[in-house]
């Protein structure tokens, strides 16, 4: 077990682990393939990206009337217009503005509706496959992964592919359309004012997107650096029994505060970066303002534009100055959607090693005879390093088979191979003859149940955990199987009975009483072959017993494969077999093991009552 | 099976058995809009860095008041600078530098102000952070069993996180403010009827956003709430999918998976349209307020009684005044996120620390003989229940003493008085000669070494872990220290030896190994007195064969306090102190024991290789035996 869990550590080069490293043109590729997959939604799509375009075109149509409502009232007085005419016209000029107003309003809220509602499906698509590929990818797989970097998968990565519509694709449009089309109506305007008008939006784009990509950087720093102090605070907490002690909490504190001002540097970093930009973008948007007032009334004056043109000059700029400084945003979105997607992609397309052979068949369970037949095994990670050297054995309906040896001996690797959680290297495995490769992996998964060493909890009631295989279970069902674990008297102990939530956010059971409910739970499939993989390790030897009493009733129907490392929990076993370095070493019943005098014989001596000779060679040892 | 299950499915219908991820109970998300008490809490953070705050106060104040500017330094251009009909064009040129003067303060000012709000803030979180986090290493260990590790990170980062955000929220609300205020008060003063007319639109907004606020709030937090649940059931599938496939659940957990995804996806959508919908409202009202000053401000113009450039200045306004609206009622939910983070957090301020070191308290040396002492002891978490009952013992120097009885007994309770993790309530607990209560805490601590059950570590490597805060062990020191407790053969075969970081709390290691490593720290802490629990859960015999002879070492020359649960250990010890109950029920050596016939020797008859082992209804046997009255 340790040494699997060591191996797995050094071995992290999973195909997941590489793509930190990957290029731009992955990068850009993964884009495509977003943007792709938003033409799933044709018309949100099509709704959102018309919508944009309406809504920009009618947003510059704002300062234009504006202008044209100051230019009126202009005329009127040197011209010398009738105050009912000018009036009336000024009159229609409101009107339109406000309808204008009211559409531009309209169509931005169809372009943002439609815009989150494109992501919002992806997001949906996309969660629900990766939930199926997780769900599927073998064991494998989730040995060499940290379960920490599939929750940011599925959750942070996701979302930032999900964002991508919103945030980068639509406003990409929307700007474009502002910036070229608000940049052709003033320089067709008046040329020289124009580019003074426009003179800040290359700066603030550039520091913007300079800015933001920036602070992307120093973010993913920071939130390292962050996670350090977090888990400075868990381990403190939890281990704060440890803390107390060695009478350390002077030292954690400076643990603490190591990592604490290490995140504060960075976080006044940020702030000195971000402040440093906004201020400038700023600061040249008004400075551009201020040229535009400048020149712009210069020819006001020189009678070559009128007080209108410069108003509507004026509120274009200020129209376009969001949008601008929000293109940091956008290259950010870019940025962020093209790496989060990148992790997202190489997790769905996976390819799940342990699935259905495209000619499977359902397996059929006549004899009920489960054979060995030469199998070798090695781990994917450390394909070099054997685990099962040509194991060979067979169990019978009603048997039970014992296997023990010691810890990394790959005991319990044979439990893993027999319902597929692990493909075997060589060799293989039948059940009534049909080797488990060619069988469904449903109805092999059906037909063997292994009783995990740690089991895990769902947090959900006790009932609906032992009914996890059978959701459709009765309730006497569900109660027989529990007697038969041990488990009944404890859980009417409980308050709320099977109605007591447990797992992580419910009641804490003890590891004996989390195996006992693993028991109950695989009693409740029915299964052909039951393998208990050291799953009773924490249980006591007098309940172990009960239990074994109690399973004697199925065990007729059914091949019993035990793996433990306490001898009182196979001793009864119709075989019992030694391995060692992944050989089975000794092979027999338990009395003619103990007569044999080999490896098994040491190791029940030992123990049983190994005090005696412990202290006699300790005491000796410690002498010299 | 197989078959009904697809048909039922095809039905439509979910098993009724059937569940993935669980609700999680939120905590309240909003509190009060302001808790005067809370605030002041808060604010004893913030005072340190009061200069700062009223620096970035002044800031803020001047930013908006440019902000305010800038529209009129444009009318005055325009009216007496540009429009025809004015002369002297050299107002155009004050006009320019009037703005030029204007935006070179506003830079300065929004530069001051957003560098000296956010570092601050900054500083607060941390600061707070700290405060609790050093709080939290004094609090009594039984509020520590009580709370929930993951409860306690949610202080420390969610709920400081939204004191942050108060902070900067604060500075920006008393800008939004003044802004607001001063829009109204410029409008009005350039033209009061034109300005009365425009901010006629003014209420019609509060009114709409009123009646708009607790709708979309509940929509808002419905997709919020969602998303923990697809999130907590996603986690759930990966946390436990071994499990999931060995019992063949995928395919109904992806129908449930979908249903939560669906529903997600329901939430936000709904909510999308609650955030949309304010868009054209706003936007229509512009339309309104802008339709209005060219119709009747243009109506004045031409009459005279008003000038073009105000009537460009309100179009100015105009377009800015929805904003602060805006920003104000983003802001009112921050408050109250805050006041309920506040509550929380001063809750766990405010936690009392029971155990301090008294006024006079001294040193313990480690010139001190190692005696532990217990007189006439009584305690209990809950001074009603005592779990130790009027129990007195010694352990003499150098002497190793087994602590054993059944679960709830009180053999770890004694062992965390030696520590004095808690406080007795009669009698006393005396560590050399000395009751705990008249030395510090800290040099009580570097006189006793204790193992718990559970080895605990922390992340970092090997060498790290067995030094621990001895920091002035050597390397020497540690691989001496681990070689007496025979770990220093499985360390080096690791990839890196003494240098293996090791993972999450050691998890690629053994039990046994992580026991092993547990032992080796306590060497190097080099304690006169050694407390040790020893750890019950099954390892595999081998290396318990290891563990043993390392506890005859680590044993060696040290006062020793085990609560022990293995025969081996327990037929070592000098003597052995049998607890019932809470009560002290037998005392004296293996052999004397024995010889007494009482609950020791039943168990020790039954022969069994662990105390542990052994069936309740054996161990109901042997004690009603004895103590039936």
């Amino acid at each position: 077990m340790s040494s699997d869990a060591l191996k797995r550590a050094a071995n992290r080069s999973d195909s997941l682990a590489h793509v930190n490293a990957a290029g731009w043109g992955r990068g850009l590729f993964t884009l495509v393939r977003i943007t792709r997959m938003t033409l799933r939604h044709p018309w949100q799509t099509t709704f959102a990206i018309g919508a944009t375009l309406v809504a920009a075109g009618l947003q510059l149509m704002i300062p234009r009337l504006l202008g044209h409502a100051v230019d009126q009232t202009q005329t009127a007085m040197a011209g010398g217009v009738a105050g009912k005419i000018a009036e009336s016209a000024l009159l229609t000029t409101a009107l339109i503005l406000l309808t204008v107003s009211i559409l531009r309003g309209l169509f931005t809220m169809v372009q943002n509706y439609f815009a989150e509602a494109v992501g919002h499906h992806m997001g949906y698509e996309l969660r629900l496959a990766c939930y199926e590929k997780i769900q599927r990818l073998s064991f494998s797989f989730h040995d060499g992964v940290h379960s920490g970097d599939l929750i940011t998968i599925g959750m942070l990565d996701l979302e930032g592919v999900r964002m991508y519509f919103s945030t980068a694709l639509v406003r990409t449009i929307l700007l474009a359309m502002l910036i070229g089309l608000g940049a052709y109506m003033l320089l067709s305007t008046d040329l020289v004012l124009g580019l003074v008008a426009l003179s800040f939006v290359p700066f603030v784009a550039w520091r913007s997107s300079v800015t933001q990509l920036r602070l992307r950087a120093t973010w993913l720093e920071l939130q390292e650096r962050l996670s350090v102090l977090t888990r400075v605070m868990e381990e403190n907490l939890s281990g704060i029994r440890v803390v107390r002690a060695f009478a350390s909490q002077v030292y954690e504190l400076l643990k603490f505060d190591k990592a604490s001002h290490a995140a504060l540097e960075l976080a006044h970093k940020r702030v000195g970066i971000r402040v440093k930009n906004t201020s400038a973008m700023t600061l040249s948007f008004f400075a551009a303002m201020g040229l535009v007032l400048w020149v712009g009334g210069n020819k006001v004056i020189a009678g070559e534009i009128t007080v209108g043109t410069l108003t509507s000059f004026l509120t274009f700029m200020t129209i376009l100055q969001m949008p601008v400084r929000q293109l940091g945003l956008m290259v950010n979105a870019y940025a962020r959607a093209s790496t989060c997607g990148t992790r997202l992609f190489a997790l769905l397309d996976l390819d799940v090693a342990i699935k259905d052979a495209p000619d499977a068949k359902d397996l059929e369970i006549s004899e009920g005879i489960l054979r060995f037949e030469d199998v070798s095994f090695s781990y994917p990670q450390a394909a070099k390093r054997p685990v099962l050297q040509h194991l060979s054995f067979e169990a019978r309906r009603g048997e039970t088979i014992g296997i023990v040896g010691r810890p990394g001996s790959g005991k319990s690797t044979i439990a893993h191979l027999i319902p597929r959680f692990y493909d075997v290297t060589g060799g293989r495995i039948t059940i009534d003859g049909q080797d488990i490769r060619n069988t469904t992996l449903r109805s092999l998964r059906q037909a063997v149940a292994v009783i995990q060493q740690d089991a895990f909890l769902f947090t959900t009631t006790i009932e609906n955990n032992i009914a996890y295989g059978d959701p459709w279970a009765t309730e006497p069902r569900i109660e027989r199987a529990s007697e038969s674990a041990q488990l009944h008297n404890y859980v009417l102990g409980l308050p709320m009975g099977y109605d007591t939530v447990v797992g992580e956010r419910g009641v804490s059971l003890s590891g004996g009483q989390r195996q006992r409910l693993s028991i109950a739970r695989t009693l409740m499939l029915k299964p052909a072959v039951m393998v208990f993989d050291d799953s009773t390790a924490a249980i006591d030897a007098g309940t172990e017993q009960r239990i074994r009493i109690a399973m004697r009733r199925y065990a007729k129907d059914r091949v019993t494969i035990v793996v433990a490392h306490r001898l009182s929990s196979l001793m009864h076993a119709d075989q019992i077999l030694f391995v060692e370095d992944g050989r089975i070493v000794e092979r027999g019943t338990h009395e003619s093991l103990l007569a044999a005098g080999g490896r098994y014989r040491a190791l029940y001596d030992l123990q049983v009552r190994p005090d005696d000779n412990i202290a006699a060679t300790t005491k000796t040892e410690a002498r010299v | 099976m197989t078959d009904e299950l697809e048909t039922e499915r095809e039905d439509g219908r979910r098993p009724p058995r059937a569940v993935v991820g669980s609700h999680r109970i939120e905590e309240e998300m909003f509190g009060k809009v302001f808790d005067g008490n809370i605030v002041k809490r808060i604010w004893a953070f913030v005072r340190p860095y009061k200069k700062q705050m009223l620096i970035a106060v002044f800031a803020v104040l001047t930013f908006t008041a440019t902000q305010l500017a800038i529209p009129l330094i444009i009318r005055y251009a325009i009216d007496h600078g540009i429009a025809p009909g004015t002369e002297d064009h050299s107002a155009l040129l004050y006009s320019i530098i009037a703005f030029a003067a204007a935006i070179l303060i506003n830079f300065g000012a929004s530069y001051v102000q957003e560098t000296v709000v956010g570092r601050v803030a900054e500083d607060v979180l941390f600061d707070i952070r700290r405060a609790m986090f050093s709080h939290l290493q004094r609090i009594s260990l039984s509020f520590m069993d009580k709370t929930e590790v993951g409860r306690l990170m949610s202080r420390l980062q969610g709920d400081v996180n939204s004191m942050q955000e108060f902070l900067e929220t604060s500075v920006l609300s008393v800008g939004d403010i003044t802004l607001l205020f001063g829009i109204v008060g410029v409008m009005l003063y350039l033209d009061f009827r034109l300005g009365l007319l425009t901010l006629a639109v003014l209420p019609i907004l509060f009114v709409v956003r009123i009646y708009w606020l607790p709708r979309a709030r509940i929509a808002f937090m419905a997709a919020h709430e969602t998303n923990s649940v697809t999130n907590g059931a996603l986690a759930e599938a990966i946390h436990g999918v071994r499990a999931v496939q060995s019992m063949d659940r995928q395919d109904i957990n992806f129908t449930l998976y979908d249903d939560k995804a669906h529903a997600n996806l329901r939430a936000h959508l709904t909510a999308a349209k609650y955030a949309q919908v304010m868009v054209p409202i706003v936007d229509s009202l512009t339309g309104v307020a802008m339709a209005l000053v060219i119709v009747v401000g243009g109506s004045r113009v031409l009459n005279q009684a008003l000038d073009v450039g105000v009537m460009v200045a309100f179009l100015f306004y105009i377009q800015r005044f929805f904003d602060p609206i805006r920003s104000l009622t983003l802001q009112y939910s921050v408050m109250q996120r805050a006041m309920a983070s506040g509550q929380r957090l001063t809750e766990v301020l405010d936690v009392p620390i029971d155990i301090i070191d008294a006024p006079n308290a001294k040193d313990l040396t480690a010139e001190m003989d190692g005696s532990v002492e217990f007189r006439n002891v009584v305690f209990g978490y809950d001074p009603k229940h005592p779990v130790l009952k009027h129990v007195s013992f010694k352990v003499n120097p150098g002497e190793t003493v087994a602590l054993i009885g059944p679960t709830g007994s009180g053999k770890s309770s004694a062992m965390a008085l030696v520590h004095r993790f808690y406080d007795v309530q009669q009698g006393e607990v005396l560590v050399g000669g000395h009751d705990v209560r008249d030395l510090t805490q800290d040099s009580l601590g570097q006189q006793i070494a204790m193992v718990l059950q559970e080895p605990f570590l922390f992340t970092g490597s090997v060498f790290e872990n067995i030094r621990y805060h001895k920091s002035a062990a050597t390397r020497e020191d540690v691989i001496k220290a681990a070689k007496t407790v025979g770990a220093h053969d499985f360390i080096v075969k690791l990839t890196e030896g003494y240098d293996t970081e090791l993972g999450e709390r050691g998890g690629n290691l053994s039990l046994g190994q992580r026991q092993l490593i547990s032992f080796a720290r306590a060497l190097v802490a080099d304690a006169k007195i050694l407390v040790l629990d020893e750890a019950t859960a099954n390892i595999d015999s081998y290396t318990e064969m290891l563990i043993q002879k390392a506890l005859v070492r680590l044993l060696e020359n040290r006062t020793g306090l085990v609560i022990a649960h293995r025969l081996a250990t327990i037929r070592e010890a000098d003597r052995i102190i049998v607890l019932q109950n809470g009560e002290l029920i037998e005392i004296g050596n293996h052999d004397q024991l024995m010889a007494n016939g009482k609950l020791y020797s039943k168990l020790y008859n039954l022969n069994y290789s662990s105390f542990d082992d052994l069936p309740d209804e054996e161990l109901e046997a042997a004690t009603s035996g004895d103590f039936k009255t």
